[in-house]
């Protein structure tokens, strides 16, 4: 139970994951937020308007999925760190995430770094694509990294840098 | 040297330089009133300056922002302003009956006498009961902030955290972004207190996080080297048999927060003890006014709770205090929007335990003590 | 110890002072409370206590605990998580409550 281990259950997973049809469409957003706490700043960092606007603060954050183009402005805006972005047309056999990764130092695009899942656990290697440096001080850097595709809900960090 | 100053004369009167302090000025000043601010650090910001995480709530309370940022925002803001005189490494010492607060900066005794006081000094760490718990090494994680976040040293190299709320939460990955090794956050409630979102990220980072377990020991001679943790049964006892022992340099104290009320008993303030709140607090209506008129009180002073209420809390009594001396403009206004907001980012489930302890606070249950 | 990097703080090199910690020179930053640059030294043991000579740390770092009372230019009971570094001070763990009548 999240309140207990401070990891998702499967069924809060499936409440985030968007169809079979969507995924095999492109990029989207994927918000690990289970939780009602005072929070609204995906709705301002989204350019595409695909944060639904928020009646109460503490609601949940609600995505149109529609209009997500997995961009990623979420990921380093959160100040839970809570967004991921999937895309699982990267290449036949590869997902790409967004990871937001606050840590010194930064992966260099290029290089392999270890694939941890929510636990921190090494669950595999894979490849730095790119990485956007944080454009102010209040935004977490996004790493961009390759994972077998049958990990993309798996990983969620990076390690061995 | 002179070592007294005579009574200086002020409309409002700031104790604290934090977030609640900081924007008590702020409303209290844009209301027409004439400021002073004072607060024994060498600088604004209070606890913010060393809060590196991103804050929660809504955009006006700087949400997505990190607090240092937001610090170094306010205090430029209060600092630069021309009827605000700011007084840093002033200390407050006492409130005399009649009604003049005596300050000491610089080892010279100043007396100020304001029309109206907001007192917003913060709280302070609480304490644990174990054997050995007096050992160096063994820290508040606001002591551990303070030491990485603003002085850029780290506490030690090996880390056991106690207390999954929030602070114990930010702090472990505070410790793992200095580079600090956290061998485990141990909580003595069944469940993590803080938000989900701040374990999940602790939890990526392969740190454990043990909820019903407290400590049952520190070891060390001259500094601390060990501590034993172990599972507590539903009577908060500790298990024989369930003991864990982790090496560890630093043990960090995350239980939790007891607002600094000592001016407010001493300016004869009601009080009550509200568990929710904190501990002690004086009682105060929504204006965030005491039972002493010309006295407000905002912030983790008038009940432990996140910065983004602070800050409001600390916008509506500057704003009350100076509409109490017949200043304000559209002060009303504001205060019903600063109102509106901090009802909203109480509304949540996060927000419940503040709710029970105002209620209890205004309530008629509340025993004055 | 120090820390060189952070991914969200800058902690530049600035030039060091000399003060002395039980007449034994250290090195800090001129402005910093005594206490972190005693804890970049590594001394993290900065009093004993008066009845049982416990050794005693920090514990707040904002001047709130008085647990890290020591003898600073031969004045005791000094907050050293709040007083500040200056070049020559010289530093002692206090032992017992301190004598206020040796400071005048």
């Amino acid at each position: 139970m999240l309140k207990k281990t401070g990891i998702p259950e499967e069924e809060e997973l499936k409440l985030v994951l968007p169809d079979d049809a969507r995924r095999k469409r492109g990029p989207f957003a994927v918000f690990e937020c289970f939780e009602r706490i005072p929070c609204n700043p995906c709705y301002d960092a989204c350019p595409m308007h695909a944060v639904m606007p928020f009646e109460d603060i503490n609601d949940l954050p609600r995505l149109d999925l529609d209009r997500c183009n997995g961009c990623g402005n979420c990921v380093a805006q959160c100040p839970g760190l809570a967004v991921f972005v999937v895309d699982e047309t990267y290449s036949e056999d590869e997902a790409l995430l967004k990871l937001p990764y606050e840590f010194v130092p930064l992966p260099l695009a290029g290089s392999e770094v270890d694939l941890l899942d929510r636990e921190g656990k090494k669950v595999g290697r894979g490849k730095v694509v790119r990485v956007q440096k944080a454009r102010h001080r209040t935004a977490t850097p996004v790493v961009w990294v390759t994972v077998p595709k049958h990990l993309s809900m798996v990983v969620r960090n990076i390690g061995g840098i | 040297m002179e070592r007294v100053i005579s009574v200086r004369h002020t409309d409002v009167l700031v104790i604290g330089g934090g977030p609640a302090g900081l924007n008590a000025a702020m409303a209290a000043v844009d209301c027409g009133a004439e400021v002073t601010l004072v607060d024994s650090a060498d600088r604004l910001g209070g606890q913010l300056v060393k809060q590196t995480h991103k804050f929660f709530g809504s955009k006006r309370e700087h949400a997505g922002t990190r607090g240092i940022e937001i610090a170094a925002t306010l205090a430029e803001k209060v600092g630069s302003h021309p009827r605000i005189r700011t007084m840093l490494r002033s200390e407050a010492l006492g409130y005399y009956p009649d009604g003049v607060v005596a300050l000491e900066q610089d080892e010279k005794w100043i007396k100020i006498k304001p029309k109206r006081l907001v007192v917003a000094t913060g709280a302070s760490e609480k304490f644990l009961a174990f054997p050995n718990n007096d050992l160096p090494g063994i820290y508040g994680a606001g002591a551990v902030q303070t030491l990485m976040n603003v002085y850029g040293v780290v506490p030690g190299k090996r880390v056991v955290m106690v207390g999954a709320g929030n602070i114990g939460l930010i702090v472990s990955y505070q410790l793992r972004q200095a580079g600090v090794e956290v061998a485990a956050v141990v909580e003595a409630m069944p469940q993590i207190g803080g938000y989900a979102v701040h374990a999940s990220k602790i939890r990526r980072l392969g740190i454990p996080i043990l909820v019903s377990h407290s400590v049952k020991e520190a070891i060390g001679r001259e500094q601390l080297e060990k501590v034993v943790v172990w599972k507590l049964d539903q009577n908060w006892q500790g298990i024989p048999g369930t003991e864990i022992e982790f090496e560890a340099d630093v043990l960090c104290l995350a239980v939790g927060l007891s607002p600094t009320v000592d001016l407010l008993w001493q300016a004869g303030c009601r009080m009550a003890y509200v568990p929710e709140l904190g501990g002690h607090v004086p009682w105060y209506d929504e204006n965030q006014r005491t039972s002493v008129e010309t006295i407000y009180v905002a912030g983790d002073a008038a009940g432990v709770e996140e910065a983004s209420s602070a800050m409001l809390t600390g916008r509506i009594a500057g704003l009350s205090a100076a509409m109490s001396l017949g200043l304000g403009g559209d002060g009303a206004a504001q205060l019903e929007v600063a109102r509106k907001e901090l009802a909203a980012l109480r509304a949540g489930p996060a927000g419940e335990k503040i709710r029970a302890g105002l209620a209890k606070l205004r309530g008629s249950g509340v025993v004055a003590c | 110890m120090r820390i060189k990097h952070h991914p969200i703080l800058d902690f530049p090199e600035k030039p060091k002072v000399t003060f002395f910690f039980e007449g034994q020179p250290l090195e800090g930053y001129e402005g910093e409370p005594i206490a972190a640059a005693l804890h970049a030294a590594g001394i993290r043991v900065l009093r004993y206590s008066p009845e049982l000579h416990r050794p005693r740390g920090f514990f707040c770092a904002i001047g709130n605990c008085s647990s890290c009372l020591m003898e600073v230019d031969g004045v005791p009971n000094v907050r050293v998580c709040m007083e500040k570094l200056r070049a020559g001070m010289q530093v002692r763990r206090q032992r017992g409550k301190g004598d206020i009548r040796a400071t005048h």
